[in-house]
C-alpha cells in the first residue's frame, strides 16, 4: 500500500484535487448549467447552428 | 522454428486476442453510455439526472442515446456562460478521469474511437502509419484544445454568451451520434439544416474516410479530449512499464502499435492510447501495463515520464 501511495503521489494528488472541485459543482451551480445544457438538443452540435 | 519465431509468433496470437477483448469493452462500453432507447425509436434525448455527470469520453450529449455529458460539450457550455470566469466541476471530473487512467479511456471507453477502430480494420486499402509532417500534426490538437474549447467560446458575442466552437464547427461525434439520428428521425430539423450541416457532414467523412487508411486520425491530430488526457498519461495510476532487463530492444512493440510510438523508449507518452497490444506483442515479456504497475515494478524498472 505505502509503495502503492509512493509510487502514484502525483496521481493521487491531483484526484484529491479533483474531488475537491467535483464537490463545489453543484453549490456554484456549474453542475445546474451542465445539466441544463446536457437536456437540450444541442443545435450547434448537430449542426443547425 | 527457431526458440525465438515461436515466441514472437506466440506473442502475435496474444496481441490479436487482446484487439478482440479491447473491441468487446468498447462495444458495450459505447451501449452502455448511448442506452437510452427511447431516445434512439423517438428521437429525443435523455433528460434524467444522469446528464449532470460526464462521460470519459468524446459521446455528443445530443446523441439520442446519451445517458452522460460530453466533457468537452460540457466545459465549452461553462466556459460560454457569462456567470462563470473557470470551471471547477467539468475541470474535476476530466482530472480524475485523467489521473485514474491517462488516455486509456481512448483506447478502451470512447464511442468515436470504436469507430475509427472498426473503421481500419476495412480490408483491401493499404495502411499508411503516419502522414507527412507527423510531428507538426499531432501538434494540432492542442491547438483545437486551446482555441475552439478554450479561447473562442469564452469570449461573449452579442447575445450575451459565448459559443462551443468546437462542437459547432469541427466535432465529428456530434454529426455522427447527434446531428444524423436526430435529422433521420425529425422532420422539422431536417428542414433547418443548412451550410453548417453540410460543413460538419464533410469534416465528418474526411475524417471516416482517413480513418481507414490510417489508424484514428481524429485521435491524433484534432482531438482536445485526447489533448487533454495526453498531459496525465506520464503519471495516472494506470501506467506501463519496461523492465529494462528483459527489454532487448527489437522494437516489436513499435512495429505493432497503430500509432507508431516507440513503447521501448516511451512507455508513457502522451500520444498513447494504452490499447495494450505493444505488452501483448512484446516477446521478451518486457512491457507490462495495469493499475500500480509502476509500484509493482519499481525494482526492476523505471518509468518513463516523457510525454
Amino acid at each position: 500500500m505505502k509503495d502503492f501511495i509512493v509510487m502514484n503521489k502525483t496521481a493521487l494528488v491531483v484526484f484529491a484535487a479533483a474531488a475537491v472541485m467535483i464537490g463545489m459543482g453543484p453549490a456554484s451551480g456549474e453542475a445546474g448549467t451542465v445539466f441544463t445544457k446536457a437536456i437540450r438538443i444541442c443545435l450547434e452540435c448537430i449542426g443547425i447552428g | 522454428m527457431s526458440e525465438k519465431s515461436v515466441k514472437q509468433n506466440d506473442a502475435a496470437g496474444a496481441a490479436k486476442k487482446q484487439r478482440k477483448t479491447r473491441l468487446i469493452v468498447q462495444a458495450l462500453f459505447a451501449a452502455l453510455s448511448n442506452g437510452y432507447l427511447n431516445g434512439w425509436m423517438q428521437g429525443t434525448i435523455y433528460q434524467g439526472a444522469s446528464k449532470k455527470i460526464c462521460v470519459p469520453g468524446l459521446n455528443c450529449y445530443s446523441c439520442p442515446g446519451a445517458l452522460g455529458a460530453c466533457p468537452i460539450g460540457s466545459l465549452q457550455a461553462v466556459l460560454s456562460d457569462k456567470s462563470y470566469h473557470i470551471s471547477l466541476y467539468v475541470v474535476g471530473m476530466l482530472m480524475a478521469f485523467g489521473a485514474f487512467f491517462g488516455r486509456f479511456i481512448c483506447g478502451w471507453l470512447c464511442p468515436f474511437g470504436l469507430v475509427q477502430d472498426l473503421l481500419y480494420k476495412i480490408p483491401g486499402v493499404k495502411k499508411i502509419r503516419s502522414l507527412p509532417g507527423e510531428k507538426h500534426l499531432r501538434k494540432l490538437k492542442y491547438v483545437v484544445l486551446v482555441l475552439l474549447v478554450i479561447i473562442l467560446p469564452s469570449i461573449v458575442t452579442g447575445a450575451g454568451d459565448g459559443e462551443p466552437w468546437f462542437c459547432k464547427y469541427l466535432c465529428p461525434s456530434g454529426t455522427l451520434m447527434g446531428g444524423i439520428p436526430l435529422m433521420i428521425s425529425n422532420p422539422l430539423l431536417r428542414q433547418a439544416a443548412g451550410w453548417l450541416f453540410s460543413w460538419k457532414m464533410l469534416v465528418l467523412v474526411m475524417i471516416l474516410v482517413m480513418a481507414v487508411k490510417i489508424s484514428r486520425p481524429f485521435c491524433r491530430y484534432l482531438c482536445p479530449l485526447g489533448a487533454i488526457y495526453s498531459f496525465f498519461n506520464p503519471f495516472s495510476i494506470y501506467r506501463i512499464t519496461v523492465d529494462k532487463e528483459k527489454c532487448t530492444g527489437c522494437g516489436i512493440c513499435q512495429k505493432t502499435c497503430k500509432l507508431d510510438i516507440p513503447v521501448f523508449e516511451k512507455p508513457n507518452s502522451g500520444e498513447c492510447i494504452r490499447c495494450g497490444e505493444c505488452v501483448k506483442a512484446c516477446p521478451a515479456q518486457a512491457l507490462k501495463a495495469g493499475f500500480g504497475t509502476g509500484a509493482q515494478n519499481k525494482k526492476i524498472s523505471k518509468t518513463d515520464n516523457e510525454v
